[in-house]
């Protein structure tokens, strides 16, 4: 059943480390979107590209509690997943820009970002696709008889899915440690949440599927995910239980590079409403604040240290080579494949 | 050796490695408790358990991804369809999971998965249950693919199959399942992908085909030799990808005649894609156009004589080697 856990005051009981280290994170994750964005206008980064802008507190309220050796895995909209499981920013924009030293050689982009030795275990641009990839690295897990735990993350639109009822279902049945994360952003690309799914609260439909629990939460609130997703993942991870958890945000940019941030399907007011009163970052700062936890000096300090991070990362972006045309045919298979260019007598 | 199934050979395959690894695992509709639906995995819920022998609820898609996200984090799952029909369901994962994962990290994963249940027609189940989409398959960078004729070619491609660390499209047939041949009994015996079988040899005609329809080729060859004094050689090249195309031309410069058969349709078949390669390859050996013999280009009917009318039938083998050797 979806409930609401009560918001707390208390900041979790979180030390003043760990709620700088979590405001730091949301900085980094707006302001690396937002330099990804004047790296695509200038045509450094070409394709799809989905920003994260607005959603911050939901990444980094479910990541920031997860241990080093915890898998995560979301959809395309995956660069903020990705540095707050530790990628290094530098290959994650090398990566964008289609160059050797990406994280996945520049053969991905950035709907396709991957670093297993990090536990991202990605990217993935399918609607849905990797939901079934969750559950069976939930089914590895129990298999191995660890108690690791892993987070797939996912948009509105996939709980009218097919592979979304076969996936929740089999993590139930099975009893697989999966946390599943809806980022309720309102839309899929220009579909509004109510025009799809013949349901209010997503996580409602949680209630089908025994020993599952859902949650709808105010997912603007970067504490109260990660309050929310602590309980999720101590039932994973102690009782092998899965959950379902409805995080309610906002994108205040377009659906990607090609969408305007309003028009057609949600207007300027919309927009600027969410923008002005329900900024998860504004929000957690003027708790901070509110609190003496951090001061304006501090955050001063935090957005020269981010600018520095995404400054060397587009630097070494810019410095790494583009790939080899020998690289075409590479990474295909493990080993040998024989006659793979032997249809192939021009390039 | 010993004289058995190529059920049984299967069965041979799956549990000797999966005593031989214990990251294998096997799930599928019906292959626990109900022995497999075909009876292919017999006995090994008993000797494995339910975490190495796992029935799925019918959710193709849903479990294709599990072995898939498996094998993500390393661990050999063999997924195994009720029959390749269903497998429609599941192409994402096949297709856009599997063979793209490896490529899209820059090659940071394996993905040691064999995804393998029957193909083609058996008796009179109409459209929906009878396909042979190897080709849709081979189609694909990134992907293996098999289809073994016998009982020995299946034993020792499928152990070879869930060795491999790229996923194996493994197609077995529905028809073959009762079918006996000498297999060896031997842990260590497996068969190499990406090689072709001589099944047969000859001077006169060289006749490619692969899965059930070998069979039939066989009793045509037997036709040929009787009736027309015609020896063709028999090549079943077992993986359509990686293909051994060179065993195929090098038989073709010998006969310079060439027949091409298959048991799934026509456009853009298996066949297709071979003349493809031995025109760019061999076009000055041939003494003739290259035939092909496919199932209809229609899908397949219910009705017992439309379905035989169906089939790549061993006298159509027989009237295209005729053809192709000018003996009409
Ligand atoms: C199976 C499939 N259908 C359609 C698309 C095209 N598509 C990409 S994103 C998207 C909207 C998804 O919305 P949502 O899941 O809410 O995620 P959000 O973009 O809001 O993060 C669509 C339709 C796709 N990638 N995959
Ligand atoms: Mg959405």
């Amino acid at each position: 059943m979806a409930t609401n856990i009560t918001k707390s005051d208390e900041l979790l009981g979180l030390d003043r480390d760990a709620l700088v280290e979590m405001l730091r994170w949301m900085i980094l994750g707006r302001r690396f979107e937002e330099r990804c964005g004047e790296m695509y206008q200038v045509g450094e980064i070409g394709g799809f590209c989905h920003l994260y802008i607005g959603q911050e507190a939901v990444a980094v309220g479910a990541l920031t509690p997860l241990r080093k050796d915890d898998y995560v895995i979301t959809a395309y909209r995956d660069h903020v997943h990705g540095l707050l499981c530790g990628m290094d920013p530098g290959r994650i924009m090398a990566e964008l820009f289609g160059r050797v030293a990406g994280c996945s050689k520049g053969k991905g982009g950035s709907m396709h970002l991957f670093d297993p030795a990090v536990g991202f275990m990605g990217g993935h641009a399918i609607v849905g696709g990797h939901l079934p990839l969750a559950v069976g690295i939930g089914y590895a897990i129990r298999y191995r008889e660890t108690d690791q735990v892993c987070v797939c993350f996912l948009g509105d639109s996939v709980a009218n899915i097919g592979a979304f009822n076969e996936s929740l279902n089999m993590a139930a049945l099975f009893q697989l440690p999966v946390v599943f994360v809806i980022e309720n952003n309102q839309y899929g690309m220009g579909t509004a949440v109510h025009r799809a799914a013949a349901i209010e609260n997503l996580a409602d439909r949680a209630c089908a599927y025994s020993g599952m629990q859902g949650w709808t939460i105010d997912g603007m609130d970067v504490l109260e995910v990660r309050g929310t997703i602590e309980m999720a993942i101590d039932r994973a991870r102690t009782h092998k239980l899965p959950s379902l958890i409805e995080a309610k945000t906002y994108r205040f940019v377009g659906h990607s590079m090609s969408d305007p941030n309003y028009g057609h399907y949600r207007t300027k007011e919309e927009v600027s409403q969410f923008k002005s009163h329900d900024d998860p970052i504004k929000r957690f700062i003027e708790r901070l604040v509110k609190r003496q936890v951090i001061s304006a000096a501090d955050l001063d300090s935090l957005e020269q240290e981010v600018k520095k991070i995404l400054d060397d990362s587009v630097e070494f972006a810019k410095s790494s080579p583009i790939p080899q045309p020998d690289d075409l045919y590479s990474d295909i298979y493990t080993g040998e494949f024989p006659g793979i260019r032997r249809r192939d007598p021009w390039r | 050796m010993a004289l058995i199934t190529y059920r049984d050979a299967l069965n041979q395959a799956l549990r000797e490695e999966m005593r031989r690894d214990p990251d294998i695992f096997l799930i599928g509709e019906e292959v626990g408790a109900y022995q497999g639906a075909y009876k292919v995995s017999r006995g090994l819920l008993e000797e494995f358990g339910e975490w190495r022998v796992r029935d799925m609820p019918i959710a193709e898609l849903g479990f294709t991804g599990l072995g898939v996200g498996a094998a993500m984090v390393g661990l050999r799952p063999i997924v195994e369809y009720m029959t390749w029909s269903f497998a429609l369901l599941a192409i994402d994962g096949i297709v856009n999971a599997a063979a793209k994962l490896r490529y899209m990290s820059g090659g940071q994963f394996k993905m040691p998965i064999t995804f393998r249940g029957p193909s083609g027609a058996a008796n009179q189940l109409a459209a929906t249950h009878s396909q042979a989409l190897e080709a849709w398959y081979a189609h694909v960078p990134g992907l293996k693919v098999v289809a073994p004729a016998t009982a020995r070619d299946a034993k020792g491609l499928l152990k070879s199959a869930i060795r491999d660390e790229n996923p194996v499209v493994f197609l077995e047939g529905e028809l073959l399942y009762g079918m006996k041949a000498e297999v060896p009994e031997d842990e260590d015996f497996t068969l190499p992908l990406g090689v072709s079988d001589v099944k047969r040899p000859g001077d006169d005609v060289t006749i490619v085909v692969h899965s059930r329809p070998v069979h039939s080729a066989l009793r045509a060859t037997e036709i040929l030799e009787r009736e027309d004094g015609i020896s063709a050689e028999l090549i079943d090249p077992r993986t359509l990808r990686p293909m051994d195309i060179d065993t195929i031309l090098d038989s073709v410069r010998r006969t310079n005649r060439c027949v091409i058969v298959e048991e799934g349709w026509p456009f853009c078949g298996i066949g297709a894609q071979i003349v493809d390669d031995i025109q760019r390859e061999a076009f000055d050996y041939l003494d003739a156009p290259v035939a092909r013999v496919t199932g209809a280009d229609a899908p397949h009917p219910y009705a017992g004589n439309l379905e035989q009318l169906h089939f790549p039938q061993a006298e159509y083998i027989v009237k295209a080697a005729r053809r192709v050797c000018y003996r009409e």
